[in-house]
């Protein structure tokens, strides 16, 4: 897993090697400059040489300026590093989502990509910065601390050895038992903004039941559950400094106690004594730093996981190796197709379905809710694979073409569509980045949107918010068509996509469609009989199989759920 | 539905720090005796450290004393040493309890100001959500808590010990040698205004960070969101090239935000040592010529100080990105519960009833399943009551949710209790927003709206929506098993009166279906029920309610339309007695009302039953026979 994410870093492993070679350069001063200002009061001050002092305190100087210069540039690579890391991270796992297909989409849920795209990105970037600054450091300030202080003086640092593996035990301790209390209080966490998002949501239906007291005591709970869930994770976190206080001041006194004796038995020199206690700052605070890394090392371990999680998933839909570019005509066969979205041939969404669609033909798909209608038609583009059988357009298995070409040919608008940001005119080009001003204004006529959307004080260039928030919900449909049709498919397919567009629009459409586009072949998936009976074929659907296919007068007589769907829709039109 | 304001707040600093600190402390109620002994904890640990490293002094002067020919006074160092060891322990036990004290403190402060938060935003009035995303209110929960957090369990405590470290170091200095302390005071300047110079770049770097994070990310959530479409249109090249010039920009603001706070430690630090040697050097020649009484001990203890006095500086001007982020949040949070909430001066109470066959209503007080609304007059001390029978009544009347764009322009109707009153008509001519004062989720002036004749705005808020129930367009579950989701309608409904009810609307043939039948546990909003199926239990959860009045806004529009004709029975079963109204899309729903509306532009331009209204060939004939466009 962190081989994976890790190799992410990319081009700036150069950057993340050196800040931790930076940071020794720093380090080094920073154990040095003790071993100096022993020297200022030894040989300086104590012999009263000041001409000494000023010396070693301009070499102190020096050495301080040559550690700004290093840990300055470990900033910025570690700045650099840490940040082209998540660049790297966010951009891999963006072009990883556009490489998903449906189903992959459907495992992770479009909330939880974004969050991984977002929050985890950003949990991780800073992980990382700690890491590259602090990981090298506190080992190696250890290591330097250590060494200077085992030079200065063997005996008196057998204290350190000492103390040492009392403080990775107790550390460890404490760690260890607060990394699933931590766990524990992350779902805590969970509970409580689920909380808080349903309510938002459904703010409403709280206000008019008069349920905010309920709530409101439900909330509460879920807070106290926190606090208490927080308290019984930090209090274990919260021994570890005063532990630490408590080591470090051990450590001072039985130095300052065996350090005296040396010094007055001769064996020890008094600066040495101060240089000593410098070190032992130094061995605590990086034996500190560590733990505070590890700590973060397990939180950060949730966020990586995730992004992990994200960059490994296979998408499940891809170009075959050797590809056909060209979809010879518009025609559809269903070959005893079988399909369940969890592969499961004991749940099947659809079973065994065989139809033969002329290229140039209309059909219409009618059924009630649950009946499989979208499942059938996203075949065809190849949104999803069949389980079992198969699909072929223009003769050929779907699965031998490349997916840009099919999809280029299949045009599918879909039932839940969205508009991007941006202008009508950007959001049509999608259809077609070429297109003409000509080409998009008979696609929007094609799709009756040309009318209205010249009534926009800005025509083609209005704005559209986020989600295509200011033009109404058959506008948006007719929009969405329009985008479709200036693909110049050879295969259209509407996903209920015209439910909010009045009957007279609806008609006119479907008879521009007849008109302009004579040779494409159209699926119509519909709720209303209107919309699909003038259609050469109009196919039924129930519980995932077709039951009938005919012309809408062949299937009155023939079919008792078409009559019916009929029926519950003409009721009282009649009377 | 009214306008929506998009996108998120931008960071900001916070406008009044003092305030706003102030406001935090006032939650920490109760905890005056903790908090004193967190500021004890804080000065006892402090001062130890303090008052462990002036005890150095004695024991080098003693030591060098030995050096130079004396005698080592033996009992004395044990005597010093004992005393260290003894302030140090009081150090370490007071440092542990005052972490463990503000850990109490701060998690409950905490939990007080979300408590507060939440609790505010469900007195809310709906024009709060319409005028903020659901992003904005929940980074007020997650972020800006999240903060406040980190500030109060970790900044209140590093600042007072800051700051009585760098007092009594500061004093300690002094004491030892006020020539000394001339240098401490030019290098406080130098580190303070170095401080504010790589603060002010920081924090700018910071701001254009979040920026174009804000950016990056809702280009991600645009894009992830109409995932599905970008693959019908192989538009994946384009969305990755948009992507990567964001991703880019985000990468060159945050390297420079970076640097800029990375590189403080370092020139603190180093600040500090350049102080170290000056001292040194400033220092030996003082004691070399024995000028202000420097001695070899003092100096050593004074070097010590210097290191001391560098260091929470360095903790504070590090913590101060983080408080500012905090304060600005806690700002925001403030804010909303600032807020107004839902104005209600009503005073007409919703009460149980007995009611005899002369229809005299005396108060019950069991419930009876019989309603009545108690009147008390002010003027004269009396008490009426008036059986609740769902009369509904509206007056000219006249709405905008923003006050320059009226969305009805004279309303009038009158609903018999019991009649089924349907609207009709494009979207924004108003259907929702009728009903959405019926129930008060927006209010008009007085006597406009009468319910059973009285004054809506007199009849306290939560006992008319009591008396409503309501049937979203988008129906909002909640976690919790089906059985809670239904149980929602009326919290002390029986398991029988569950049954029923999911009967009533269709619902129990899919729910007995379903993994766990009525215990199975719903999440994220229902995600893993279809839409459709989400509507019947809606129904269900309206039924459960038993409402004189009911609203059904768009309740069937997922279910196809042979779904709603069998359940149309127990539709037509819900609707008995009761006074309702739809909403709804599909003319065939609204066909056997009472009085059908159909409205434009906020008006009702024509009013009658089906039959009446097509024999009249106007706009319902046009709609009826798809000349006009809905939705």
């Amino acid at each position: 897993m962190y081989k994976t994410v890790f190799s992410y870093v990319g081009k700036y492993k150069k950057q993340a090697i050196l800040t931790p070679i930076t940071i020794m350069g720093e380090v080094a001063m920073e154990v040095l400059i003790p071993y100096v200002m022993a020297n200022i009061i030894d040989k300086g001050v104590n012999k009263g040489d000041v001409g000494y002092v000023a010396k070693m305190g301009g070499v102190m100087v020096c050495m301080a300026i040559v550690s700004l210069f290093f840990g300055a540039i470990a900033g910025r690579f570690s700045a650099v590093a840490a940040v082209g890391f998540a660049k790297n991270l966010r951009g891999a796992m963006f072009r990883k989502v556009q490489e998903f297909s449906f189903s992959n989409v459907d495992k992770f849920s479009t909330a939880s990509l974004t969050t991984r795209l977002t929050t985890d990105v950003t949990n991780l970037q800073n992980a990382f910065m700690m890491f590259i600054r602090m990981a090298f450091r506190a080992p190696i300030m250890l290591i330097f601390a250590l060494i200077m202080a085992i030079r200065m003086n063997g005996k008196l640092s057998i204290v350190f050895l000492c103390v040492i593996p009392l403080i990775i035990i107790g550390a460890a301790l404490i760690l260890s038992n607060a990394h699933p209390r931590f766990k524990a209080m992350l779902a805590k966490y969970d509970d409580m903004n689920a909380k808080v998002q349903e309510n938002l949501i459904g703010i409403r239906t709280v206000k008019a039941f008069v349920r905010e007291d309920y709530e409101k005591k439900k909330f509460n709970d879920n807070t106290e559950a926190v606090r208490k869930a927080q308290v019984h994770a930090e209090k274990l976190v919260i021994l570890s400094m005063p532990l630490m206080q408590m080591f470090m001041y051990i450590t001072i006194i039985s130095i300052v106690w065996f350090g005296s004796h040396m010094i007055v038995g001769g064996t020890m020199e008094l600066g040495d004594l101060t240089s000593f206690i410098t070190y032992v700052g130094q061995i605590l605070m990086s034996l500190m730093m560590l733990s505070f890394l590890f700590m973060m090392f397990i939180i950060s371990r949730a966020s990586l996981q995730r992004i992990y999680e994200v960059l490994i998933e296979k998408p499940e839909i891809v170009s075959p190796a050797s590809s056909e570019k060209e979809v010879a005509d518009g025609s559809v066969s269903f070959r005893n197709v079988s399909f369940s979205y969890f592969k499961d041939m004991s749940n099947l969404a659809l079973e065994k379905i065989n139809v033969d669609i002329k290229s140039g033909e209309t059909i219409g798909i009618i059924g009630g809710t649950g009946s499989s209608k979208t499942s059938l038609v996203q075949l065809i583009p190849r949104l999803y694979d069949a389980t079992d059988g198969e699909v072929l357009v223009g003769g050929r298995n779907v699965k031998e073409y490349d997916l840009d070409a099919l999809r280029n040919n299949v045009a599918m608008v879909l039932q839940k569509n969205v508009l991007f940001s941006g202008t009508i005119k950007e959001n049509l080009k999608w259809g077609n980045p070429d297109a003409t001003d000509d080409e998009i204004i008979s696609a929007c006529k094609s799709a009756c949107a040309h009318d209205f959307i010249m009534n926009f004080p800005d025509g083609y260039e209005t704005d559209l918010g986020q989600g295509g928030v200011n033009v109404s919900g058959g506008q948006k449909q007719r929009i969405c068509i329009a985008r479709a049709l200036l693909k110049k498919p050879k295969i259209i397919i509407l996903d209920d996509s015209t439910s909010a567009v009045d009957t007279a629009t609806d008609s006119s459409i479907r008879t521009a469609f007849r008109e302009n586009l004579a040779d494409t072949t159209t699926f119509i998936i519909a709720q209303r009989i209107s919309s699909v009976q003038d259609a050469d074929r109009i196919i039924v659907m129930d519980d995932g199989k077709i039951t009938d296919i005919g012309t809408h007068e062949e299937l009155l007589i023939t079919s008792a759920i078409y009559r019916e769907v009929y029926e519950s829709q003409q009721k009282g039109a009649d009377e | 539905m009214p306008p929506r304001k998009n996108g998120t707040a931008p960071m900001q600093k916070p406008t009044d720090v003092k305030v706003t600190i102030k406001r935090i402390f006032s939650y920490m109620y109760g905890f005056k005796i903790h908090f004193m002994l967190v500021v004890l904890g804080v000065i006892l640990s402090s001062m130890s450290t303090i008052a462990g490293n002036a005890l150095l002094s004695p024991i080098f002067d003693n030591l060098k004393e030995a050096l130079t020919g004396g005698k080592w006074d033996k009992k004395e160092f044990i005597a010093t040493i004992g005393v260290m060891a003894g302030i140090y322990a009081v150090g370490a036990l007071s440092s542990f309890m005052y972490q463990r004290i503000m850990l109490k403190v701060s998690t409950t402060t905490l939990m007080r100001i979300r408590n507060d938060l939440f609790n505010k935003m469900e007195t809310l009035p709906i024009r709060f959500f319409d005028k903020h995303t659901h992003g904005e209110l929940m980074s007020l929960y997650t972020n800006d808590t999240d903060t406040l957090r980190e500030m109060l369990s970790n900044s209140i405590a590093q600042f007072i010990s800051a700051a009585i470290t760098i007092v009594g170091v500061f004093a300690m200095m002094l004491y030892y040698s006020w020539v000394l302390t001339i240098i401490v005071v030019v290098m406080f300047v130098l580190i303070i205004m170095v401080i504010g110079i790589v603060g002010k770049h920081s924090s700018k770097g910071f701001i254009a960070q979040q920026t174009a994070l804000g950016k990056t990310n809702g280009y991600i959530e645009e894009l992830i969101d109409g995932q599905k479409v970008v693959k019908v249109f192989c538009h994946e090249d384009a969305a990755n090239a948009e992507f990567d010039k964001l991703n880019e920009e985000l990468c060159e603001a945050a390297t420079k935000a970076n640097t800029f706070a990375n590189i403080l430690m370092p020139i603190m630090n180093n600040l500090s040592y350049v102080h170290y040697a000056a001292t040194a050097i400033v220092g030996g020649i003082m004691t070399v010529n024995g000028f202000g009484g420097m001695t070899i001990g003092k100096l050593v203890s004074y070097l010590q100080f210097t290191r001391q006095f560098a260091q929470p500086i360095t903790q504070v001007s590090q913590h101060l990105n983080a408080v500012l982020t905090a304060l600005a949040g806690a700002e925001r949070i403030f804010k909303v519960i600032d807020e107004e909430p839902e104005e209600d001066n009503g005073y007409v109470t919703l009460v149980s009833a007995d009611i005899d066959e002369n229809g005299n209503i005396t108060e019950a007080s069991e419930r009876t399943g019989k309603w009545a609304w108690r009147h008390p007059h002010k003027a004269d001390g009396t008490v009426t009551y008036t059986e609740v029978r769902g009369n509904v009544e509206l007056d000219d009347v006249y709405f905008g949710y923003e006050p320059e764009k009226t969305v009805l322009n004279g309303i009038s109707l009158y609903a018999k209790a019991g009649q089924k009153i349907a609207f009709v008509g494009s979207t924004g001519a108003g259907k929702t927003t009728i009903t959405n004062l019926i129930n008060r989720f927006y209010d008009v002036p007085d006597g406009k709206i009468r319910y059973d004749g009285i004054n809506i705005n007199k009849i306290k808020k939560s006992d008319l929506r009591r008396s409503q129930s309501i049937v979203l367009q988008d129906t909002h579950l909640f976690t919790g098993t089906v059985m809670d989701n239904i149980r929602y309608g009326k919290l002390d409904a029986t398991d029988e009166e569950v049954y029923a009810a999911a009967k009533l609307a269709n619902a129990d043939y899919f729910i007995t279906h379903l993994e766990n039948g009525y215990d199975t546990m719903l999440t994220a909003d229902g995600a893993n029920l279809s839409q459709g199926q989400r509507q019947l239990l809606a129904i269900a959860r309206a039924a459960i309610a038993d409402p004189p009045v009911l609203i059904l806004d768009e309740a069937t529009s997922s279910i196809d339309t042979r779904t709603e004709a069998h359940i149309e029975k127990g539709m037509d079963q819900l609707m008995e007695g009761r006074t309702v109204f739809v909403i709804a899309h599909r003319l065939s729903t609204v066909r056997n009302a009472k009085a059908i509306m159909v409205l434009e532009n906020g008006k009702i331009i024509e009013r009658g039953d089906h039959n009446a209204l097509i024999a009249q060939q106007g706009k319902y004939y046009q709609l009826y026979t798809g000349m006009f466009e809905l939705g």
